[in-house]
């Protein structure tokens, strides 16, 4: 059939059963995104004879004879159409994997039926900008300006991304591309007898079925850190043991994606079905099925696989029973959390294939390259050399691409066959297979004197870490520590644990464990100020760390690698939310009651133990300078910065810089982009390499470095004023208010982004999101039956920025993107509990709980 | 979604194309069709190329809309429903999807779909509206037709009365009703349907119409306005639907207050001169 794509005629063949989205990437037109492959996101909209549609729901047959406009059609980087213009202008994207589908719905908003926004962009996801500033596109606002360091310097992608021209991961055409596809396991506990492959390699275009019998037999972690040993030797490539519903049991590599998943019913297993443990209550307890009893504890670092453990900790400094005992007011409760999918809009996808030298080569949608990178040598037991592992731009990441999920069997499937092979995960792959936030259950007992001294404070946490421990350990201690180091408090006990299941596995997810924490301990402080008769700021402006005290919780001495120096960033963040909520005031309707709830978040500004970057800058003939820097750009901005930064240090303009980045061939090591450390590691080794490149004008090229051996605190308050309609159980935001302790401001809207896209993410965990498993099966792995906010759903976030400086940052910024989402949660439930009376216990705080809540009920 | 099982698309030009094969399905919009894997799913028909008229006007006074009429089209038609053309917009405004997704979505599709939450099943099955299924050819026949109330087309979550080789062809809405209104909620603003209750008058009549939170259409009609405790005693009975869109328990208790408000909006038009 013809058509007519972006203006040029397009002959091409439909498939029976075939639609137009991949009709059009097939033949490169690769404006056209997947984000949910089901209609509900939006990212794939097209023009088809200028009505506006989902291209992933339109049989291609239908395109016949019709016109297709994609975001590319619409203008170009040099010629764009106003709506990219705009929407380039406005700053209104993060990672910008759903921006394409954004404008072309935009595009053609006069034919919406209703021109509300809430209304006219529903159909449309965005994971990264809690929306305001997509609404700002629309409206025509401007928000980038200037080229100057501490200027709205505009992304240097933003044309290319608003146009749709930007490359991410898939949007290559490779030659004799293979394609993988994955059968799971529909047991969650189980152990294959035997697998025959006999008939699945058979079927045409079937190049390759793998199994266990294929797979390398060394352990590793799918969770990626700087040092390997942080998380559990535990997973396999392919394992004849398995854990969860899902878990990968073969492989079928075939020349199209169709060809592959038809041979996945061919293939035979035989199972033998174990038994389960889905409740990490139980899972601990003598008797329950041993998720790894197979393990060593120490040749796979897991503390206790006798008790389904992965990690725990139980410490006490002082003497919290004691101080309890003495106190004028004690709270206890227990607070739990959902899992929660990170909804990066571009899913994870690997393709791999063997470079003129024979080395294989990953292009992967990562925060971690180079540890990605690391980690296939060691699996496959090949040298780092022998392996290059590199990204485009990312489609967001949020914690969920610090994993190592589609390149592994990737490698395994390119090295088995010799041919370029494709692994591209589906949304509900990302529902079921890829790692979903901690669910935790928190238990919190704060103590508090008549004159409002925090004296005790003891946290018991248990966490489901599901059916392998990637991020197993880090998420439980980072999780117990800013939430409770927060607070100068003489006797604090933590116990701690981190335990395996038969559910999906969990994993990093922006907040690395402290926002499920901080939704208890805030809680609990909030509830003992109340007790107190003390308004919930001061009594947290009267016990909030204070420069020079040791950021600590249960140890004696106070660590050294970790110190809150310079201005009071907690007491300024405090303060700013606290005017901001006082400046204004709400009236509501019959039915409905006012609250209002604030809460307080530290963060480390950089992950523990190491966290190193590699940068060079060197000099080009045009006047030109090229920065190479390890870490990945995933809507994090981190690349808009360091284009700041070397400017800066160069006494040039941002545009006149050009970035290699996050590629293993580039810059030396880099750990990657995770742990907020884009601006305050890697923009530091940059401005350190244009520093020295600009102190001598004899070099053509110089080196940064930086180790993140020293960190520092930064705080995050958020304050809400809600109304509740207890007979319905409906939440009104009226207002919401973000202080950042964010040191010096290198760039305002982009750290305004990043303090709203992490409010909205919140708000979304807050009110609205839950993966839902059911004896081990995700019952939600739909876009359609799992709410990531919409554009209606996130109101105005008025962002304050503390005036802070941290003596360690580049030029006194501290890290801002995990931060934000954090005290978010606690917040909204203080603020329903101020409303109500109630005090909600389980997130979400979803409204037929908080009409239960209403009632007297427990959520 | 690509439909990877599907190995032949053929698109309808007469009622003869609607012999379906082994695995063959018919495809309307084909919003759902695509959004997930259909196993087993061999083959597609067409629907759209039978060029049905998207809306004719009847004689009584009512509307036939044919089961390709995309929601766009029923919107854009909105003011032909007389008393019930807010309803009409607000019932294409409670699909999840967007404005995008009207543009092809039909409203034979949404109803044959037979989701709780389905907001074109809560429009008919709420106005009275009839299902027209064409019911498949005997040897040597053109094939006849049959006509069901739609709330009772929808038996229960994925579930319809329609047997193989039957098509739903068109819905037919009666003369508008005296007076019409609705009330709905959703665990989220312009969230999926947790429960979307519908109430009408023709003549002294009052019907209450309740879905989203039951797995199929509940209907209540009384002679006259009821009573708050007959209502509510009428509908208690209910089995209530609980998924991620919401608890029973609060579905409940959401439809029996829409349904008093309801009944006391019908109330109040009724003291009105």
């Amino acid at each position: 059939m013809r058509l007519e794509v972006d203006g040029q005629p397009l002959d091409a063949e439909a498939r029976p059963g075939q639609v137009l989205r991949t009709l059009l990437r097939e033949n490169g037109v690769f404006a056209v995104k997947k984000g949910c492959d089901a209609g509900d996101c939006g990212a794939c909209s097209v023009l088809l004879d200028g009505t506006p549609v989902h291209s992933c729901l339109v049989p291609a047959h239908r395109a016949e004879g019709r016109t297709v406009t994609t975001a590319a059609g619409l203008g170009t980087p040099e010629h764009p159409h106003p709506v990219q213009r705009a929407f380039a202008d406005a700053g209104a994207f993060q990672c910008g994997f759903c921006t394409a589908g954004f404008v072309v719905t935009a595009s053609a908003l006069d034919r919406a039926p209703h021109q509300d926004l809430d209304h006219a962009l529903k159909g449309n996801l965005c994971r990264c900008t809690g929306y305001r500033s997509i609404r700002d596109a629309v409206a025509g606002t401007v928000n980038v300006d200037g080229d100057a360091l501490g200027a709205s310097v505009a992304p240097p992608a933003a044309m290319r991304v608003v146009t749709g021209h930007e490359e991410y991961t898939l949007d290559t055409t490779t030659t004799g591309l293979l394609h993988l596809a994955v059968l799971g396991s529909p047991h969650p506990s189980a152990r294959i007898r035997s697998i025959d492959t006999t008939a699945a390699a058979a079927l045409p275009g079937v190049v390759a079925v793998l199994t266990h019998a294929d797979s390398p037999a060394t352990l590793f972690s799918t969770g990626r850190h700087q040092n390997r040993a942080d998380d559990p030797d535990d997973t396999l490539v392919l394992d004849p043991v398995i854990r969860f519903h899902g878990q990968r049991v073969a492989a079928v590599v075939a020349e199209s994606v169709a060809a592959a998943e038809r041979a996945l019913s061919s293939i035979v297993v035989d199972y033998e079905v174990l038994p389960a443990v889905f409740d990490p209550l139980v899972a601990r307890e003598p008797g329950a099925h041993l998720v790894h009893g197979d393990k060593h504890p120490e040749t796979s670092r897991i503390d206790a696989p006798e008790r389904n453990t992965v990690a725990e900790l139980h410490a006490e400094r002082g003497d919290t029973a004691a101080a309890i005992e003495k106190a004028d007011a004690v709270v206890t409760g227990t607070w739990t959390t959902a899992r929660v999918t990170h909804a990066a809009l571009e899913t994870h996808a690997t393709r791999g294939w063997l470079d003129a030298d024979g080395r294989l080569v990953l292009r992967t949608s990562s925060q971690v390259p180079y540890l990605v990178r690391d980690e296939i040598a060691h699996i496959f037991g090949r040298s780092r050399d022998t392996a290059r592992v590199f990204t485009k731009r990312v489609g967001g990441g949020f914690g969920g691409k610090q994993e190592l999920l589609t390149e592994d069997i990737v490698a395994l499937a390119v090295l088995a066959t010799g041919r370029p092979v494709q692994y591209e995960f589906t949304r509900a792959d990302e529902f079921q297979r890829a790692p979903l936030r901690h669910p935790m259950r928190v238990s919190v007992t704060a103590a508090g004197t008549a004159d409002g001294i925090l004296t005790a404070l003891h946290v018991d946490q248990l966490m489901d870490t599901g059916a392998y421990g990637n991020h197993g350990r880090g998420v439980m201690f980072h999780s117990v520590h800013e939430s409770v180091a927060v607070y100068r408090c003489a006797n604090v006990r933590i116990d701690a644990q981190s335990v395996y299941t038969n559910n999906p596995p969990s994993g990093a997810f922006r907040g690395y464990g402290l926002g499920q924490v901080i939704f208890a301990v805030e809680s609990a402080i909030d509830e003992l100020a109340r007790k107190l008769g003390i308004d919930p700021i001061e009594f947290r402006r009267r016990n909030v760390v204070r420069p020079g005290d040791p950021i600590r919780t249960i140890e004696e001495e106070p660590p050294t690698d970790i110190a809150y120096d310079g201005d009071h960033g907690a007491g300024q963040v405090l303060d700013l939310v606290a005017s901001a909520l006082a400046a204004t005031s709400d009236t509501v309707e019959e039915g409905w009651l006012l609250g209002e709830g604030t809460a307080l978040a530290m963060i480390a500004t950089i992950p523990p133990r190491g966290h190193f970057a590699d940068a060079v800058v060197r000099r080009l003939a045009d006047g030109f300078f090229e920065v190479e820097v390890g870490t990945a750009e995933f809507g994090n901005g981190s690349t808009t910065v360091h284009a700041q930064l070397a400017a800066d240090a160069l006494g040039t303009t941002p545009d006149r810089i050009r970035i290699r980045q996050s590629d293993t061939d580039v810059a030396g090591h880099d750990t990657g982009a995770y742990g907020s450390t884009g601006v305050v590691v890697a923009g530091r080794a940059v401005h350190q390499a244009a520093t020295a490149l600009a102190a001598d004008p004899t070099l053509t090229e110089a080196r940064g470095h930086s180790d993140g051996a020293s960190r520092s605190v930064a705080f995050n308050a958020h304050g809400f004023r809600v109304a509740v309609h207890p007979a319905t159980g409906e939440v009104r935001i009226l207002k919401s208010v973000q202080a950042a302790d964010a040191g010096t401001v290198l760039n305002p809207e982009q750290l305004r982004g990043q303090i709203e896209g992490g409010t909205a993410q919140a708000i979304g965990s807050a009110l609205y999101e839950e993966v839902l498993v059911e004896e081990g099966v995700v019952t939600t792995s739909t876009f359609r039956n799992y709410r990531v906010p919409k554009i209606g759903d996130i109101p105005p976030t008025e962002v304050l920025f503390a005036e802070t400086h941290d003596p360690l940052g580049p030029l006194g910024a501290k890290s801002m993107s995990e931060a934000p989402y954090n005290p978010v949660a606690p917040a909204l439930a203080n603020a329903i509990r101020d409303a109500l009376g109630v005090r909600p216990y389980s997130l979400p705080i979803s409204r037929d709980r908080v009409w239960r809540l209403a009632l007297g009920g427990s959520d | 979604m690509d439909l990877i099982e599907v190995e032949g698309m053929r698109v309808a030009g007469s009622r003869a194309d609607l012999v379906l094969g082994p695995g063959e399905a018919v495809l309307g919009g084909g919003t759902w069709l695509f959004s997930e894997p259909q196993p087993g799913l061999r083959g597609l028909v067409d629907l759209t190329g039978l060029g049905w008229d998207p809306v004719v006007a009847r004689e009584d006074g009512g509307l036939s809309i044919a089961a390709t009429c995309t929601l766009a089209q029923a919107r854009d038609a909105a003011g032909r429903f007389g008393t019930a053309a807010a309803v009409v917009e607000a019932c294409v405004d409670a699909l999840l999807g967007s404005w995008k997704i009207h543009n092809i979505a039909t409203v034979g599709g949404n109803i044959c779909l037979a989701l709780p939450a389905g907001p074109m099943t809560s429009l008919a099955g709420g106005l009275g509206a009839t299902a027209v299924v064409w019911t498949p050819a005997a040897e040597g026949t053109d094939g006849g037709e049959r006509r069901i109330p739609v709330a009772d087309f929808v038996t229960g979550v994925r579930s319809t009365v329609l047997r193989p080789g039957e098509v739903l062809r068109a819905v037919e809405f009666p003369a508008p009703p005296a007076w019409v209104s609705h009330r709905r909620a959703s665990l989220a603003p312009l969230g999926r349907s947790a429960a979307l209750v519908l109430a009408r008058r023709d003549g002294d009549g009052f019907t209450l119409t309740v879905t989203a939170s039951t797995a199929s259409p509940r209907v209540f009609a009384f002679a006259h306005v009821p009573e708050a405790a007959e209502l509510a005693a009428a509908i208690a009975g209910c089995d209530w639907y609980d998924d991620a869109h919401g608890a029973a328990d609060w579905r409940r208790a959401m439809t029996l207050r829409f349904a008093e408000e309801l009944r006391a909006e019908a109330r109040a038009v009724e003291a009105q001169p």
